[in-house]
């Protein structure tokens, strides 16, 4: 068995966002990255799978992006994944969802992977495409939002969470593109004998532009800081004097608190 | 200019926000036309052609089957835009029906600017108007950001899809009902909430004891709930429970989307956060820029003195 695992390098959503230079994404400068949050529990779900089977199946981690995109990959790598993959393209936060799933589908299409795995969106872009879009491209079967995955002689078995709590079973045989849902499973912590041995275990680089579709089918107009509605009393200093502050605004706006 | 809606079905009923589709596409100034893989007593209230093609034939839930159907309602229609809901079913379906259509993909737009389509990104921090350079446009709506309101009216005029005979690979099971709740939250008049803020499990502790001060329930953000530190029946938000109670306290909770869906209509909102700029102050009527972790305790102190 072959599994391919699609991971994003995104900013760590505490940051504070500035408008790049053309408008259209934020200013990297000054950002901390990480993994896309997703995207753990995709690489869990695939090394778990090969725990399951006995260390089996291969697991090659993707990651599309400029250079610094090789600390996750290699995090990935450090959580069980055997190889990874860096598509480079200096300019990937500028490509549509339509051109990183060509990327992946391009890459993939004479590899004969069984399982790939994404998260169900990144934390920045949100457009949660990418996944069906590759199922698309390959032409095989693809299920979005897991929360559960059994996979028990060559048939998956996987919950897709829908809204209010409920969750839908369904059945499929690989092929397969598995998009994953915060929760579905516990992603672990490098261990350091495991962050060592992953600095052995291959990295290979190639450019994105070999793969990807050249021309985008939507992009950003423009890119900005929501108006503040300005609706709301900030407090700010001393914890005391705020506590305070609070019970007065609570008593006076509230029936709660008398 | 014409919109094709596809609406959404579960269970033997049209979902409701189907009508937000409708309201979105007036919104938008266009034509409309439906499609719905669902049954005759369940197709929306709407001056419009409706495209259906029965879900008994087929499993309520089956992807391929489905983007077949809304193709061949596009070929019959030739819509400029097609709208889905940003849903379970609208994100699963959405990138399916643009890539065969090779057509661009606007997802979860939360609003119209001059025309121009709004989407929220960044965990809600930052705006993004989205562009599309294709002759048709897939579109999902944010759930809520186009509520409908007033009676639904309108005689739908139905033409029938044949389900199209096709092996599909994803085989329906069926669903799977929310786990019983041990509490009520829509019935609390206060509802103190923990997120991945508090830092650790330990912590929780102290916003329950916040949420007793104030004689409500403990509420929790869905990475508290994943992380295992509360039970899921405390999650409020899109996955979890929708409230309004008289007072709601969000402990170290950014404001996703996703959460906000759960708790906006709160009559009176306050959030503890460090981040200044969380998206959370959007909804706040009171922010308070803090640790939560030193914060909560001082307040309860003194709630309770
Ligand atoms: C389909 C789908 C459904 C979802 N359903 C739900 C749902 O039902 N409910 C839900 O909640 N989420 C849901 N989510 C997840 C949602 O998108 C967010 O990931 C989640 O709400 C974030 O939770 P949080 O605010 O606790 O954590 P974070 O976003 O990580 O925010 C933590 C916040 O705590 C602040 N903070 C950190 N440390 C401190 C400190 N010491 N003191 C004070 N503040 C601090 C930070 O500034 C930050 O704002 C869903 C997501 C998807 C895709």
């Amino acid at each position: 068995m072959k599994i391919l695992v699609c991971i994003k390098q995104v900013p760590d959503m505490e940051s504070k966002f500035k408008v790049n230079a053309k408008g259209v994404w934020y200013e990297e400068t000054d950002l901390a990255f990480r993994m896309n949050e997703y995207d753990e529990y995709a690489v869990e779900q695939a090394v778990q799978l090969k725990e399951q089977l006995g260390g089996g199946p291969e697991v090659t981690v993707l990651s599309i992006g400029p250079d610094r995109v090789l600390e996750p990959v290699k995090k990935a790598l450090a959580m069980g994944c055997d190889r990874a993959v860096h598509l480079k393209d200096d300019d990937s936060s500028g490509k549509d969802p339509w051109q990183i799933a060509s990327a992946i589908a391009g890459f993939s299409r004479d590899k004969n992977f069984d399982l790939i795995f994404t998260g169900m969106q990144s934390q920045d872009r949100g457009s949660a495409q990418v996944g069906a879009i590759v199922s698309e491209l390959l032409g095989c079967a693809c299920v979005t939002t897991v929360v559960h995955f059994a996979f028990n002689d060559g048939i998956v078995t996987a919950k897709r969470e829908l809204e209010g709590g409920l969750k839908c079973i369904v059945r499929f045989r690989l092929p397969a593109v598995v998009t994953c849902q915060l929760g579905l499973n516990k992603p672990r912590y490098p261990t350091l004998p495991n962050i060592m041995k992953a600095k052995k275990k291959e990295i290979v680089s190639q450019a994105a532009a070999g793969f990807a579709a050249t021309e985008a089918l939507s992009g950003t107009g423009e890119f900005y800081v929501p108006a503040k509605k300005g609706r709301g009393i900030i407090l700010e200093g001393d914890v005391n004097e705020m506590a305070d502050r609070l019970i007065g605004i609570l008593k006076e706006k509230t029936t709660v608190v008398r | 200019m014409k919109a094709l809606l596809v609406c959404e079905y579960r269970e033997g009923k049209l979902l409701e926000g189907s009508y937000e589709l409708i309201s979105f596409a007036d919104r938008l100034g266009v034509e409309k036309a439906i499609v719905l893989v669902g049954s005759e007593n369940a197709v929306p209230k709407a001056d419009a052609r409706v495209y259906l093609a029965n879900a008994a034939a087929w499993a309520e839930y089956n992807p391929e089957i489905h983007r077949k159907i809304v193709l061949e309602a596009v070929q019959r229609e030739s819509p400029d835009y097609i709208v889905f809901l940003h849903s379970s079913y609208g994100w699963d379906l959405a990138p399916r029906v643009a890539a065969a259509l090779k057509a661009a993909q606007i997802s979860e737009v939360a609003s119209l600017q001059d025309g121009k389509f709004e989407v929220s990104c960044c965990n809600g921090k930052m705006r993004r108007t989205v562009t599309s350079a294709t002759e048709r446009t897939v579109v999902t709506i944010q759930a809520g950001a186009f509520s409908f309101s007033g009676e639904p009216r309108g005689v739908p005029r139905v033409e029938m899809i044949a389900p199209p005979v096709a092996a599909s690979a994803v085989e329906f099971i069926g669903y799977e009902a929310a786990e019983k709740k041990d509490v009520d939250l829509a019935k609390a008049a206060v509802i103190v909430s923990a997120g991945r803020g508090v830092g650790k499990k330990e912590n929780v502790a102290a916003i329950d004891a916040l949420a007793k001060a104030l004689q409500g329930e403990l509420g929790a953000s869905r990475p508290v709930v994943d992380a295992g530190w509360v039970p899921h029946s405390h999650q409020v938000g899109t996955t979890g429970q929708t409230v309004s109670p008289k007072l709601y306290v969000a402990c170290g909770i950014s404001g996703a989307i996703q959460h906000l869906a759960g708790m906006k209509k709160s009559e009176f909102i306050v959030a503890i956060n460090k981040d200044k700029d969380a998206p959370i102050g959007e909804v706040a009527d009171v922010l308070v820029v803090a640790d939560v972790n030193q914060f909560v305790p001082a307040l309860t102190a003194k709630l309770r003195k």
